[in-house]
């Protein structure tokens, strides 16, 4: 019996003490890197702290009780049971102890919602399952999926994660912001809801279809610093995380140059090899395709067809290319994919060993048509 | 009076000499009795369906890649684990012992409305068997989350309306379950039985059927608005259509959040019954037990949207529900502080219905404080949808509901069997769960302040380690639930082979009614009103 | 006794029965009420579906506030979508007309409809519209290309905190849904 009890109480204070005793990163919150994710830990700790105090105090007597008035101890039972004063003082000293967590939580609220005098802005949007990002100010707007080396380990499952670096949270291209400057973040999604989540950043928002969401933040060091949406988003909600690299204002200057340079280029319509071909294709499906038909191109049997042995993928070129670009009502239009890489994830999925196709064909960028005009 | 109260209903006739024999007895029967055992047994079964489900999640998370199951399969489990374990372990158990308790202990022959409460329980069945026939659909079960929130939802395959239907189902079973249960501690209480002297699990199952009727027909109203939207063009939740997706999380946590407590609230309710009785003292501040009981009802209703503080809320809202959310502190710290003050100077016995009860207490507690962190909204900014909720709510669920309900399970069968349970074993598996749900949950704090988001089937190598912990607690506490089936069996079959005398355990008769009947209790029990109504607890 | 308890049961039952069907018209009745809410709120930056009056306000010259524009596409909302600036500073109280342009990129006819959204939802009860293509269903013919001018005024009423307000524009495509 006396083991027993010895046991519970080990096992509760292990329990508290491994809770608070190490502050480190896979414990406890992150800091993070701006004021407000610091006001926010601080938060934290303050209400962690008081529940540990209440619950020693709680736990204590009541371990006490169990340590003292017991029967195999020749304990008599007295039959007290109602005690008002102690019932209004356990009633009102809960009531303080809250009302001092509300003032710091309200003024916390309150600075969340500071969103105004931002010096810039960025559109979020949630897809399944990828962010796109749009800076207001300067028209930079890409896309950030999930890097290829994590796409393809976490599909094929002889590959071990391990060897990955920064698994499942590492994109193709990060969110750029600079540091010292108070930005505004503008947050919708396109399918289903989303939410956008950077833990150092202090919060996460909703990305609510058809509806604009704010928050802001201000970055005080420079670094990179990594997130996961954090709603329910369908099958590859694990699969899109945030990545957020804040630079110094001039490196970040330099960064908009060379986006918005690459983004203005025409695609390179080059004739490319064979091998060259196969190899970019390969990139444009796990970033496009692979997520429905996934890296077998089996699809999914009641949700996704296979491209494998597919009539579409392996019939006529221009249906296909035209079939891509027009999308279905299950199947976003691809009009997005410039002309290289359509050319490139054409070749591919008609020859590609890993989806079990093998044309034997391929088609050069500058002859894809019909091609779409974009008049913008 | 005697035999006019007999035959209060006249279908009961053919039961008077007791049980048919057969299948037929458990299809047909409107004996309270019976159907709390049906209950009771439908809810332990559905326990390990959706134990399953909970330990193909953990597998799939024992280690950082993709082993095992398809996300989207992945998906499935946590949304049919949740529902399995709300709509079909845990409500119907709570049913269950409401059926076999309440008449009991307020001294009422049977239930107000045998025949509803028999319709009540096969609805259950059907809606439940419905729900788990979607996991043989194309596009496989919902996987949208046991929330349901739109646009996601409507992108699930052919199940999507079966689910719907199956929600109403287990709405319906759910609401004429309550008004039984209204009816009866209305209408059927022993002369002189007041409401302020019901025992506490009485008291705390009136205000869940209250709740229940508030709460389950405006679930049904949000998943038929889901339907509509589907299927007849309507866009309730569409922004297309001028609606909106966040109204649908509004309505779905008007009914999420007393729903919970539709969980919690008879659990606080067998706690206060058996505490009393091994610590050999009345129960500490009854009457501020049944206000605080009413008060978190009552607070229930006002607190909903503390789980969309996300979801982009004007800061007066967000203010509004953090303070509203904050204090539930109150009336629930008012609880644990009675639940101790009934053990001080108390001459405690620790029998396994005592220790999982100890351990809800502790374990709640915890779950309480977590509760109390999230409630604040700039904090729960970073905790919310992360494994901090997960433990979070499995410590108010697993614990606390799942601990109380194996702790009446032994406080209760020999009553029911006559029997007693092996009490070396009993101990063995509370000690074996006790230790392994902390295991399993205790970790999932840490991965959700370090960062893992739930609902996840693949994760960070950072987050390997305790999630590695976290299944291998699983794997032990889901086995070590067989013991309970082991002694359940073993108790029916005669257990330790020692006849209980009535009252079971020592002075329990003070406490309650259904200490003064033969054990195991007779197929009916008060056709005489009883001649004296304990009163314990004044 | 025993007729007592069974009509005094039946009673309970109705009662308790009227008051579920009730709580499921609640459900339904929280659809409208959470649209007044909205409009008392500004929760989620709704923004009223119909044009007001063009009514002449006190031009504040010396404030100035940023308005931003946002154009988005429902998930494959075949479509081209912008508007003619990202932003543009005004006074309160002053009307200003911004073109947006959207393209039908597809063969066949389309139905869309553009959801506004404004941010900071708080706002939203001062930015009035008297004319703008969210009102209505748009129809595009096949590769349709259209301006849509948005003529609008901030209410010189907006407090002083705000200093940037952002309109935003879905198109959902409604063409399947509307043809029937």
């Amino acid at each position: 019996m006396k083991k027993t009890k010895q046991l519970l109480a080990c096992l509760v204070l292990m329990a508290l003490g491994l809770g608070t005793a190490h502050a480190d990163y896979t414990l406890n919150l992150m800091k993070g890197v701006t004021q407000l994710s610091n006001e926010l830990y601080d938060l934290h700790m303050l209400i962690l702290w008081i529940c540990v105090f209440i619950g020693i105090a709680v736990f204590g007597t009541m371990f006490y009780s169990i340590y003292h008035h017991r029967k195999s101890k020749g304990h008599k039972a007295e039959q007290f049971h109602e005690n008002t004063t102690v019932e209004i003082i356990w009633t009102i000293i809960p009531t303080l102890i809250l009302v001092g967590m509300a003032i710091p939580a309200t003024k916390a609220v309150i600075d969340l919602d500071k969103v105004q005098d931002s010096e810039m802005s960025i559109k979020v949007t949630g897809k399944q399952w990828y962010w796109e990002y749009e800076y207001l100010d300067s028209g930079v707007h890409f896309e950030s999926h999930l890097d290829e080396a994590s796409e393809k380990t976490h599909r094929v499952s002889t590959m071990d994660p391990h060897n990955v670096p920064n698994y499942l949270l590492n994109v193709d291209k990060p969110l750029v912001v600079p540091v010292g400057k108070k930005i505004r973040f503008l947050f919708t999604a396109a399918d289903v809801i989303h939410s956008w989540w950077v833990p150092d950043l202090g919060w996460k928002k909703d990305a609510n279809p058809g509806f604009v969401n704010e928050a802001w933040t201000y970055v005080d060091k420079p670094g990179t610093y990594r997130g996961q949406c954090t709603e329910l988003c369908g099958r590859d909600h694990g699969f899109m995380p945030v990545v957020v690299i804040a630079m110094e204002q001039d490196q970040y200057d330099a960064w908009v140059k060379a986006t918005l340079d690459k983004q203005n280029q025409k695609p390179d319509l080059s004739d490319q090899t064979r091998n060259t071909l196969m190899a970019k294709g390969e990139s444009v499906y796990l970033k496009n395709c692979v997520a429905c038909h996934q890296i077998d191109g089996n699809g999914i049997s009641g949700w996704f067809p296979a491209l494998r042995g597919s009539e579409k993928v392996t019939g006529n070129m221009d249906q296909l290319i035209g079939f891509i670009q027009a999308g279905t009502s299950k199947m976003p239009a691809f009009k997005k994919l410039p002309d290289d890489e359509l050319a490139e994830l054409i070749t591919y999925i008609r020859n590609a060993p890993a989806l079990g196709n093998n044309v034997g064909d391929e088609i050069q960028p500058n002859k894809i048509t019909p091609k779409w005009d974009d008049d913008e | 009076m005697t035999a006019v109260v007999a035959e209060h209903d006249d279908h009961h006739d053919h039961h008077d000499h007791g049980p048919e024999k057969g299948v037929l007895r458990w299809i047909f029967t409107t004996n309270h009795k019976d159907i709390g055992t049906l209950y009771l047994v439908f809810g332990l079964i559905m326990f390990f369906v959706g134990g399953a489900m909970a330990l193909v999640i953990r597998s799939e998370l024992f280690e950082p890649g993709l082993q095992f199951v398809d996300p989207n399969f992945f998906n499935s489990m946590t949304t049919m684990h949740a529902l399995v374990m709300v709509f079909g372990a845990v409500m119907p158990a709570f049913v269950g012992l409401a059926n076999w308790m309440i008449p009991m202990m307020i001294g009422a022959p049977d239930m107000a409305l045998p025949r509803m409460n028999n319709m009540s329980f096969w609805m259950l069945v059907a809606g439940v068997l419905l729900l788990a026939s979607t996991l043989f659909m194309e596009g496989g079960a919902p996987s949208g989350g046991w929330t349901f929130y739109p646009p996601l939802v409507f992108q699930n395959g052919k199940s999507f309306p079966f689910a719907i239907f199956s929600v109403h189902l287990l709405g319906i079973s759910s609401i004429m379950g309550a008004i039984n249960v209204i009816a009866t501690i209305f209408n059927m209480r022993a002369p002189g039985m007041t409401l302020m002297k019901m025992p506490l699990f009485v008291w705390t199952w009136l205000i869940t059927a209250f709740l229940l009727i508030a709460i389950m027909p405006v679930f049904a109203g949000a998943v038929t608005m889901l339907l509509t939207d589907k299927f007849f063009d309507t866009s309730f939740f569409d922004a297309a259509g001028g609606g909106d997706p966040v109204l649908y999380q509004h309505i779905f946590w008007f009914f999420g959040h007393p729903e919970v407590y539709v969980m919690i609230l008879p659990t606080f309710g067998v706690a206060s019954t058996i505490i009393p009785v091994f610590a050999r003292k009345p129960l500490f501040g009854y009457a501020s037990m049944v206000y605080a009981t009413g008060a978190i009802a009552f607070l229930s209703f006002i607190v909903w949207a503390h789980h969309m503080f996300t979801v982009g809320m004007p800061v007066a809202g967000e203010l509004y529900f953090m303070y509203a959310t904050m204090l539930i502190a109150i009336p629930t710290g008012v609880k644990v502080f009675n639940w101790t003050a009934t053990m001080w100077k108390g001459s405690m016995t620790f029998e396994t219905p005592m220790l999982f009860s100890i351990a809800f207490v502790v374990l709640f507690t915890m779950g309480g404080f977590t509760g109390l962190m999230m409630s604040v909204a700039p904090v729960d900014f970073q905790y919310h949808d992360t494994y901090f909720i997960v433990a979070h709510f499995h410590y108010t669920l697993v614990p606390a509901s799942i601990f109380i309900l194996m702790a009446a399970g032994y406080f209760w069968l020999p009553k029911w069997t006559g029997n007693m349970y092996n009490e070396k074993i009993g101990r063995l598996h509370f000690w074996l769960s006790a230790v392994s749900v902390n295991i399993l949950f205790f970790p999932q704090h840490f991965l959700g302040l370090a960062g893992m988001p739930r609902r996840i089937p693949d994760y960070a190598i950072q987050f390997a380690d305790w999630n590695m912990v976290s299944s291998i607690g699983a794997f032990i506490y889901g086995f070590s639930q067989l013991l309970f089936v082991y002694i359940v069996i073993d108790t029916i079959r005669g257990g330790t082979g020692e006849k209980v005398s009535d009252e079971v355990w020592e002075d329990a008769s003070k406490h309650s009614l259904e200490w003064t009947v033969p054990s195991p209790a007779p197929y009916h029990t008060f056709s005489t009103p009883p001649a004296r109504i304990p009163t314990e607890h004044f | 006794m025993s007729e007592d308890i069974g009509q005094k049961n039946t009673k309970l039952v109705r009662k308790l029965a009227l008051v579920a069907i009730a709580m499921f018209g609640f459900g339904y009745a929280l659809v409208p009420l959470y649209d007044v809410l909205c409009d008392l709120t500004g929760l989620n930056g709704k923004v009223e579906g119909q044009a007001v009056q063009e009514t002449a306000y006190q031009v504040d010259k010396s404030r100035e506030v940023t308005v931003e524009f946002l154009t988005s596409l429902n998930e494959s909302t075949p479509m081209l979508f912008r508007s003619e600036v990202k932003s543009m500073k005004v006074h309160p109280g002053e009307y200003y007309t911004v073109n947006f342009y959207a393209k039908n990129t597809t063969n066949m006819p389309m139905i869309a409809q553009a959801i506004p959204s404004i941010t900071p939802g708080l706002a939203a009860e001062f930015f009035k519209k008297t004319q703008c293509f969210c009102f209505t269903e748009q129809t595009f013919a096949a590769n349709e290309e259209k301006t849509m001018p948005v003529r609008f005024v901030v209410e010189p009423t907006l407090p002083e905190r705000y200093k940037t307000v952002t309109l935003a524009y879905t198109f959902f495509d409604n063409t399947n849904i509307s043809k029937k």
